[in-house]
């Protein structure tokens, strides 16, 4: 049986030994991301989770759910999600301190 | 005509060939999947919102998190994940018994995760750690109206909010209390992105035991992975941004 040889039948069959080697690293870098939690990096400390939470994404994405093996129309869709995701966040984000004055001038009127 | 020896019973009419049907279904389901992440993106925006607004409170409140249940969660789902994309090999294989055992593990753990965040929310009611407008919450702006009940368990419990609470201004208490509902919300929704995911494993395992999946025919095991693993991803985020706040 050609068992870990693509060419065949449909999809991509994963060998054992990447899936094991994954889920390995996954467990790693959850205990860094526990640990790292714990430390103080001054004012670093949200963008390491960050980086290790999309790394860990990353692996998942593109071993577990096969994006490394599919057509690229799939992680083309994935990404076009992740762009918005961006576009909302980072506006919104920008422009929560927009008002911030009009807010305090009104607290102030009220006193 | 060959035809019918082109067309297996598994392959519907308006598709040519079982690839071709196997990359359409894929397709619909990432397309799926898309709509999943920005579903929740919604709730993320609010979570950067009032995180960018509040940080000492978020920093304050995720204190009454338990970071130890959180990480073995996230273990639990990590071997989740594992377990079903040894499933899809095991499926592509025809490896049946494999299948089953693998679903059967799957399933498991999310059953556990389930029992973790059951022990966590029982011990947030009890102890009253809820948004504000919760009739169980201890954060509430006249501390008058803060059950006698909640008070006792709070006070008993191992981070005594209610004590907490009243060292607060109302306005703080205010903002702690959105820190619970944001909480809440993802975690929520989360969980029941979990319980969906049970149900369709259960159904997985119910077809794969009347013999429904072949080398061929797996697009089932291979589309219930893939939901399986946004659910792991997702919580990939949550963790350490309700659990790791220093």
């Amino acid at each position: 049986m050609s068992s870990d040889s693509h060419g065949h039948g449909i999809g991509h069959v994963v060998p054992i030994k990447t899936l094991l080697g994954v889920l390995i690293a996954l467990l790693l870098l959850t205990g860094l991301t526990y640990w790292t939690g714990r430390m103080d990096f001054h004012g670093w400390d949200l963008k390491i989770a960050m980086v290790i939470a999309t790394v860990k994404a990353s692996l998942v994405c593109l071993i577990f759910m096969h994006l490394k093996w599919d057509k690229p129309l799939n992680a083309i869709l994935f990404f076009i999600a992740l762009i918005f995701v961006g576009i909302f966040l980072a506006y919104t984000v920008t422009d929560t301190f927009e008002y911030e004055m009009n807010v305090d001038a009104l607290l102030e009127s009220q006193r | 005509m060959s035809e019918a020896h082109a067309h297996p019973e598994h392959v519907a009419h308006h598709f040519d060939t079982a690839e071709q049907q196997f990359e359409t279904g894929k397709f619909g389901m990432w397309i799926f999947l898309l709509t999943e992440i920005l579903f929740f993106s919604g709730l993320f925006v609010v979570y950067s919102t009032l995180r960018n607004n509040n940080p000492e409170v978020f920093a304050y409140a995720a204190n009454h998190l338990d970071t130890d249940l959180g990480a073995i969660n996230t273990v639990v789902l990590l071997i989740s994940s594992f377990t079903f994309a040894l499933g899809v090999r095991n499926a592509m294989l025809g490896q049946r018994k494999a299948l089953t055992v693998n679903l059967l593990i799957t399933f498991l753990c999310a059953g556990a995760f389930m029992g973790i965040k059951y022990q966590e929310y029982t011990h947030k009611y009890h102890e009253g750690l809820l948004w504000s407008g919760a009739e169980h919450s201890v954060f509430k702006e006249d501390l008058s109206k803060v059950l006698p009940s909640v008070r006792e368990h709070s006070a008993h419990g191992h981070t005594n909010a209610i004590a907490d609470a009243e060292a607060m201004t109302p306005e703080f208490r205010r903002e702690v209390g959105l820190f619970f509902a944001i909480y809440f919300c993802l975690t929520g929704l989360h969980g029941i992105h979990v319980l969906l995911g049970m149900v369709l494993i259960g159904w997985l395992i119910r077809r794969n035991a009347r013999g429904d999946f072949g080398p061929h025919n797996f697009g089932a095991i291979d589309f219930g992975a893939l939901y399986w693993h946004i659910v792991d991803l997702i919580w990939i985020f949550l963790f350490p941004l309700l659990y790791l706040i220093a």
